[in-house]
């Protein structure tokens, strides 16, 4: 898997007349993970979403490595940047169908047992009904099924928000060891200053539909992004 | 039989809308103002059709029935539409569903010679084909509709991982189609056991020989069951585009920061 750089350049969104986003520019470097975060209505969701093209932004362009995106055909684009929800929806009867559900529309070869082991869940859970599962292993098989489209980047919007502090946990430790073993570029939405300190190597700070600024963890908690960081604090 | 064709003995009738009207006062179901529409309408809307039908019979004029089916076709599709509020194109996509339904089973009716090319034929039978596959074009349009908005997060789910937006609603459809063909496959399914369809009933009252009703009910029955998959079939695949961007995305509502 290619550790893809993706940009963002004067990225607007608009809908019913209302601006979600308000020419954003961004870059979210190749094999790191860079956390987007920001006040709820700061158009993070927005911004993953149009990265996915599951909306048509309204003007402005996103690049993977330089190649604009908005000539590609979406469902080329959707599959090699994968995208993870906070709410897992998953589908079909047994967890492998649920993996291979992706890989199955285009004929692509996975291996159900190798994509659990890979998010940490048994092979043993591969003939049960997803729905069966608990909810932090729900969105483990969502990270599998993206994962078994071999994508270039994967979009995490909010994937803990449904779980409990000892879930959250564990799904931080899985996306620091993704991207660890798999050099996966990853973007990682999240409202919450102490996760974003454990999951993210850069920081990129949304507010009002606009970028605020972007830094490297380090100078987001204690160097020249400090003040952002106060800024934003007070407002989650 | 003569005087229950009067108009007074008709009118007997409402006797029994008023206990259904008392029935819904009592149990407080605020029924009795659409109950009472639904009379004055029928009674309005029946009694106009019959000087129609009346009067096209008088014409000899196969044009003249034709004309008046494809009004029937739009005024179902203008029905259908105003149920299936928010489907976009709900009209057009209606018209083309029962039109299709109605040419198609009664085009095949007549090709066949199973029934000859006259209004005494062409008006009810026709009448029944729209009046069906209009019921299942609204109940399919309205079931995409509100399934699409519910399971929003299935769908861009489903879009995400490469999904066209026809496999992401597939499951919508599906279930969409079960819901509005179910009813008339388990009522053919029954038919003659659990009940005696109108068509026959009317015919054996009316003095037919109950074989040659039969006869008449078995292509009846038929008929429906084609027109109204065709109309929901057809109703299925050309609305469900219009949730979505030729760009395989979901269309935008106000509330998706």
């Amino acid at each position: 898997m290619a550790s893809t750089r993706i940009e963002v350049s004067g990225l607007g969104y608009a809908v019913g007349g209302v601006e979600i986003l308000k020419s954003v520019d961004a870059a979210m470097p190749g094999g790191e993970i860079t956390a987007v975060v920001g006040p709820s209505g700061a158009g993070k969701s927005t911004l993953m979403r149009a990265i996915n093209r599951l909306i048509e932004p309204s003007s402005g362009e996103i690049y993977l490595d330089g190649e604009p995106t908005s000539a590609l055909d979406p469902l080329e684009l959707r599959r090699r940047v994968g995208m993870v929800f906070q709410i897992p929806a998953l589908f079909g009867d047994s967890v492998e169908e649920a993996v291979l559900y992706g890989a199955r529309l285009t004929g692509k070869d996975a291996d159900p047992v190798r994509l659990l082991e890979i998010v940490g869940l048994d092979a043993s859970l591969a003939g049960r009904d997803p729905q069966a599962l608990s909810v932090g292993q729900q969105q483990r098989v969502t990270m599998a099924r993206a994962l078994a489209l071999e994508p270039e980047a994967l979009l995490l919007d909010e994937p803990t928000s449904a779980l409990d502090e000892a879930a959250r946990r564990r799904i931080e430790e899985l996306v620091r060891d993704l991207n660890a073993r798999l050099g996966l570029t990853m973007v990682f939405v999240s409202h919450d200053l102490a996760q974003v300190e454990r999951v993210a190597d850069q920081v990129l700070v949304l507010a009002d539909g606009r970028n605020v600024g972007a830094w490297a963890k380090d100078d987001f908690y204690s160097g020249a992004g400090e003040r952002a960081r106060q800024f934003i604090a007070g407002r989650l | 039989m003569a005087d229950l064709q009067t108009l007074g003995s008709a009118l007997l009738t409402l006797g029994l809308v008023a206990v259904a009207v008392v029935l819904s006062l009592y149990e407080r179901l605020d029924l009795e103002k659409d109950i009472g529409i639904a009379v004055v309408r029928s009674f309005l809307q029946l009694a106009a059709i019959g000087y129609v039908i009346n009067y096209i019979f008088g014409l000899k004029n196969i044009g003249a029935v034709v004309l008046l089916l494809a009004g029937m076709v739009l005024f179902a599709a203008w029905t259908s539409a105003r149920r299936a509020s928010d489907v976009p194109q709900a009209f057009l996509v209606a018209a083309v569903a029962v039109g299709v339904a109605a040419v198609s089973t009664l085009g095949l009716l007549l090709m066949l010679r199973i029934v000859p090319a006259t209004a005494r034929y062409l008006i009810p039978l026709g009448g029944m084909v729209i009046g069906n596959s209009m019921n299942a074009a609204s109940l399919t349009m309205t079931r995409i509709r509100d399934d699409v908005a519910e399971q929003r997060p299935k769908v861009e789910a489903a879009l995400a991982l490469g999904a066209t937006s026809r496999q992401a609603v597939a499951p919508i459809l599906r279930t969409a189609l079960q819901r509005a063909l179910i009813p008339l496959i388990d009522a053919t399914k029954t038919t003659g056991i659990i009940f005696l369809p109108g068509a026959m009933v009317g015919m054996i009252i009316a003095g037919a020989d109950p074989l040659e009703a039969v006869r008449l009910q078995i292509v009846v029955l038929y008929m429906l069951l084609g027109s109204v998959s065709i109309a929901a079939i057809l109703v299925g695949t050309l609305s469900y585009r219009s949730f979505f961007t030729q760009r395989h995305q979901l269309r935008a509502t106000q509330n998706n920061s």
